[in-house]
């Protein structure tokens, strides 16, 4: 699912470790959401938005809303 | 990939457990080759060497339970659909062969054994879809 995770990350200077220990997973994990092939779950989603301060919608791109765009 | 705290389990569980069934199988096997187990143990010490083996899908079980990394334990799930997928479709043939009379008896256990070498090819999917093996191999 595409997303704002890196941008988010670097506009803070996270490296994906000092994401990844915040959001207490592996920093595999980080790197498989940033980079698009691994979603996450709703309560881990809901993590990472709370941690940013900011609703899961604006982390991550709806793909039914990316496809109607596109249509 | 850095290893969660309950990979570490469960890496620690399987290499007991391994050790384990080297043990029972040395003492199986002695045991029969030298007549030493008496007539009611025989089915018990025959299974002595499977027990360890279940032990390690056990393991996995308990792993998937224990994992708090999503990603991980989905890369572990994985690895096991691979591992089962390709067990029960090897046993399937094999057994499909065997009736027909094309191919000689090949003991159970095989399937075990191909199982978890389906793990290993559950790694490598892992590897080639998301460039991590997991935790399985």
């Amino acid at each position: 699912m595409e997303n704002r995770l890196r941008v988010l990350r670097a506009e803070r200077s996270w490296s994906q470790q000092d994401l990844a220990e915040r959001l207490e997973v592996s920093r595999q994990s980080v790197n498989a959401i940033e980079t698009g092939k691994y979603d996450p779950s709703l309560p881990l989603a809901f993590r990472i938005a709370e941690l940013f301060d900011l609703l899961i919608e604006d982390i991550f791109v709806s793909p039914s809303r990316r496809s109607s765009k596109a249509i | 990939m850095r290893w969660t705290p309950a990979m570490k389990r469960y890496n620690w569980r399987v290499v007991w457990l391994s050790l384990l069934y080297g043990a029972f199988l040395v003492v199986a096997v002695y045991g029969f080759k030298h007549r030493l187990v008496a007539d009611s143990l025989v089915y018990l010490v025959a299974i002595l060497p499977a027990v360890p083996i279940i032990g390690i899908f056990a393991a996995i079980g308990r792993y998937l339970i224990e994992e708090q990394d999503e990603y991980v334990r989905m890369l572990m799930v994985r690895q096991t659909l691979w591992a089962s997928g390709l067990a029960l479709s090897v046993a399937t043939i094999w057994g499909f062969l065997e009736n027909f009379d094309l191919v000689g008896h090949a003991d159970g256990y095989w399937v075990a054994i191909i199982w978890f070498f389906g793990l290993g090819v559950g790694g490598l999917a892992n590897k080639l879809k998301f460039g991590e093996t997991g935790s399985g191999c």
